[in-house]
């Protein structure tokens, strides 16, 4: 097992980086008495390992600053275990953090290794820069991803205080989680359908309240638009990424002919791929951006937004739930029989879906907020990018413009 | 004439009289011509329909002129006004019915301020403007006046220029490619998008193929050239036509050549030549690379403008779901500025395209001309050897005969003998005249080479300014909505 420190990555992807508190798609309060980052990371062949960093005030941990190192699975575990836990119905439980994928890089830098023989020395050099740059942004928006899992639960003012939270945050032992088996997923998959189908029944049902049946339109409608923004987005960012790859490989083409040229052109040429050089990096680097501020922020609101419409089905269900206890105890009374059983299991129900509404009705006004905040700034933060790089831009090639009309 | 084919419509535009210069050559010509046509494309003959050349790259090209080799139109003179005013109407791509033949707006100025004086030639609806003031070459009319071209027109010149300069070692500028396909869907009348950018693609490589043949100083004053620009009627080019029996020769003479070549061994004593087509053959492998690269760039800045297209749609309809109204109007402002992102990749791509790709597609086939050249060089130098040997052959059989007793052979002997005296001596000078005129050439071409891909690149490199420029716009007027929301 081989890890370097520090942000080079040698061919087959072991990586580990030191990664400062990171500005997130989430604009939280995090207040002294719990905060939680990831503030390692190491890449190994098949999986990552977070170093998941933890300050915290509270009563409840042994010590005031802590760290373990944990696993995707992990989060997994963890997030699913808010999922299944009926207490927290009330609340949009905050997403999981996308499985990471290497794959596709890892490919292509196994391709690069292979196809060594077949090209120059300096554009192997630069070929492999440009790829490990992109791996590495891959690590970075998966670390980032992982964090704001966790940065969210944290600032939740009643998922923070669960159990498996804190044995997650701080102990120091493999959790033995495995992931799921086959059999295991062939189940979720399955109740997945159930709860699709379900879905739809208890969507149909109109609710009573205003808010709320506000609140289903919209949120059905606007997931489905950030779904198609989503994949938009990212169609138009891979687009852009084959035309950055294009220049890259003309600014090397330029430079072959350069350095071959005999004659005065050859100065030229190699003016011309310097330029060529640093405009693919300013593309590269814009079609990185867009992806981070704009492609992460929709995916990211997708998956809030299936967990804002989990939230409504988990209160629709308690809704139609109630319904039915209502009149099972109707028909007991009728018929006066197993009234006390009916009446037990009405209140339950009863009290079960206030809870959940009244939680509902707060979580659902927090996620407008977040929304709203979280667009702002990533918008600002885009508009902002792309002015700096278009500006960069500019300078270089109206420098270069002036060099090469002066020259005759 | 061209008012005599009802079948499709036809609108007349422009002064439906054109005078003296009139449509060439379709008097000879009874229908069973139409089989042999110039160009394989003709087949297509009957269904022909106008085709509207609005095209703005041809404003763009016409109207830039950085570079001050290319002289910009002039104000038009009374000749040329008529004209001009149809530039706004639809201006129709002139197809004679009966040869199917094919002219095109073609608009050149060509200038060479190193010459004498100014000479600017334009060619519109294939009109050769000349506008030569104070050259020494008399052959030029004064004044201004058009010509209708074919393009079967342009391939013929390319052909007598080829024959008669290529193997001498002039650098004779190839012409444009034929492409039966893009010329089928003009003449089938298909008037979208891909047609219409044939129709430009065509138009601007004719022009350049044009401004370097005039360009060269031996070509100039050549008289084939000369007639080509000026005179309003020109001969049919028959040996154009690719199935033509002139076709098939010149397929087959092709071939034979490529074998030629391989078993042709020189001994290169001159380390110029030798250094210059290695030189050549890099530069050959590279271009093609290069241009290969720029091909892909078009295509994938073509698919950016789609795709931004798309996700501006995607995040105005988002716009219009989201409940938060400074946000919504946010993200509708968001939505059209990737829209207009959108058109600033197309234009972009189009830079690509015109500037950088068809410059490089020109320097590959301006190349393998060059290596033409270098080849005709090496046949020159097998003639002269094989003269030679032959003279040496008939030496020896002459020496031969010396000792037999047959006078009228031998002095048959001796003539041969000195005719091929003088093949060899002839071969050599051959030789050594090809050998001076390709190193002028070549320092020629470089020399050109260099300028022409200076002045493309600054061009190209001006149009990413503006392209930045215009980005640099769009994101500051976004930048207060986006920071507005609250």
């Amino acid at each position: 097992r081989l890890w370097c420190r520090g942000p080079q990555c040698c061919m087959m992807g072991y990586l580990s980086v030191s990664l400062q508190p990171r500005a997130v798609n989430v604009d939280l309060q995090t207040d002294a008495t719990l905060q939680v980052d990831i503030s390692d990371a190491l890449s190994e062949r098949d999986k990552v390992k977070f170093t998941v960093h933890t300050k915290s005030t509270l009563p409840n941990f042994k010590q005031s600053e802590f760290s373990v190192v944990r696993q995707h699975e992990e989060f997994i575990w963890l997030h699913d275990s808010f999922v299944e836990n009926e207490d927290y119905a009330g609340y949009i439980i905050p997403p999981a953090p996308p499985r990471p994928d290497f794959d596709a890089s890892r490919e292509k830098l196994q391709k690069l290794g292979e196809g060594e023989g077949s090209m120059t020395k300096e554009e192997f050099t630069k070929m492999k820069q440009e790829l490990e740059a992109e791996y590495l942004a891959i690590f970075k928006k998966t670390v980032a991803m992982h964090e704001v899992f966790l940065c969210r639960v944290a600032a939740h003012p009643v998922l923070r205080k669960d159990l498996n939270f804190h044995v997650f945050l701080e102990y120091n032992q493999d959790l033995s989680v495995r992931g799921k088996n086959k059999k295991e997923k062939l189940e979720d998959f399955f109740k997945n359908v159930v709860k699709s189908a379900d879905g739809v029944l208890v969507a149909g049902v109109k609710d009573v309240d205003d808010f709320f049946e506000h609140e289903k339109t919209f949120l059905l409608e606007y997931h489905n638009r950030v779904k198609d923004a989503s994949a938009k987005s990212d169609r138009m960012i891979r687009s852009h990424k084959n035309a950055a790859d294009d220049i890259n490989r003309i600014a090397s083409s330029l430079y072959t002919l350069g350095t071959q040229d005999s004659t005065d052109i050859c100065k030229f040429f190699l003016k011309v791929t310097l330029l060529r050089w640093l405009c693919f990096k300013i593309e590269a680097r814009v079609a990185a951006d867009e992806d981070l501020k704009l492609a992460d922020l929709l995916k990211y609101y997708l998956r809030e937004s299936q967990a804002a419409k989990d939230l409504l089905y988990r209160r629709g269900r308690a809704l139609v739930d109630y319904e039915n206890a209502n009149k099972a105890l109707d028909k007991a009374r009728a018929k006066n029989r197993d009234v006390l059983q009916a009446e037990t299991s009405q209140q339950l129900c009863c009290h079960k879906f206030e809870k959940i509404s009244e939680s509902a009705k707060q979580e659902l006004i927090d996620f407008k907020t977040r929304r709203v905040a979280a667009f702002r700034k990533n918008l600002v933060e885009l508009a902002e990018l792309e002015l700096k790089h278009a500006k960069g831009n500019l300078q270089l090639l109206q420098s270069c413009l002036s060099v090469l009309k002066g020259d005759t | 004439r061209e008012a005599s084919v009802p079948q499709f419509g036809r609108e007349q535009s422009g002064p439906a009289s054109l005078p003296a210069e009139d449509v060439s050559t379709n008097s000879n010509g009874p229908k069973q011509d139409s089989l042999f046509d110039d160009d394989p494309e003709d087949l297509f003959a009957e269904a022909t329909e106008e085709v509207s050349l609005d095209s703005p790259e041809r404003d763009v090209l016409l109207s830039d002129g950085p570079s001050p080799a290319i002289t910009p139109i002039t104000p038009p003179t009374s000749v040329i006004t008529p004209r001009i005013e149809s530039l706004t109407v639809p201006v129709s791509l002139q197809i004679e019915e009966e040869e199917g033949g094919d002219s095109f707006d073609i608009h050149i100025a060509v200038s060479d301020p190193e010459k004498v004086g100014e000479f600017s030639g334009t060619f519109w609806h294939l009109r050769d403007k000349q506008d030569s003031s104070g050259t020494s070459l008399s052959v030029f009319k004064q004044g201004e006046f058009s010509v209708k071209r074919r393009f079967s027109d342009f391939l013929g010149l390319h052909s007598k220029l080829a024959s008669k300069y290529l193997h001498v070692g002039y650098i004779v500028p190839p012409a444009p490619e034929k492409s039966i396909v893009g010329m089928t869907k003009v003449k089938v009348g298909k008037e979208d998008q891909s047609s219409n950018e044939f129709v430009e693609k065509r138009r601007s490589a004719l022009e350049r193929y044009l401004m370097r043949t005039v360009k060269h100083p031996v070509l100039l004053k050549d008289p084939d050239v000369l007639q080509f620009l000026e005179s309003s009627e020109l001969p049919r080019a028959v040996s154009t036509q690719a199935l033509s029996s002139a076709g098939l020769l010149r397929m087959v003479n092709k071939a034979a050549d490529a074998v030629n070549k391989m078993t042709i061994k020189m001994n290169e004593s001159d380390a110029w030549f030798e250094e210059k087509q290695q030189q050549f053959e890099n530069l050959d492998i590279q271009l093609r690379k290069l241009h290969a690269s720029v091909e892909s760039l078009v295509c994938h800045r073509k698919e950016l403008s789609v795709n931004t297209a798309l996700f501006a749609k995607s995040a105005a309809m988002l716009g219009n779901s989201e409940d938060h109204t400074a946000l919504s109007r946010a993200l509708s402002q968001l939505a059209e500025v990737e829209e207009k992102i959108d058109q600033l990749h197309q234009d972009q791509a189009n830079a690509d395209f015109y500037l950088f790709s068809e410059l490089l597609g020109d320097y590959v086939r301006l190349i393998t001309a060059v290596k033409g050249v270098f080849d005709h060089r090496m046949k020159t130098w097998q003639k002269w050897q094989d003269s030679q040997m032959l003279l040496q052959k008939k030496r020896e059989a002459e020496a031969k005969l010396q000792f037999t007793n047959k006078p009228d052979k031998l002095q048959q002997a001796k003539d041969e003998i000195k005719e091929l005296e003088g093949k060899v001596q002839q071969g050599e000078r051959d030789f050594e005249q090809i050998s001076k005129t390709i190193r002028k050439e070549v320092s020629r071409f470089e020399k050109e080479r260099v300028k022409d891909f200076k002045s493309v690149i600054i061009k190209y490199l001006e149009s990413l300014v503006q392209t930045q420029q215009q980005l640099i716009k769009y994101w500051e007027a976004f930048l207060p909505e986006a920071k507005a929301i609250s």
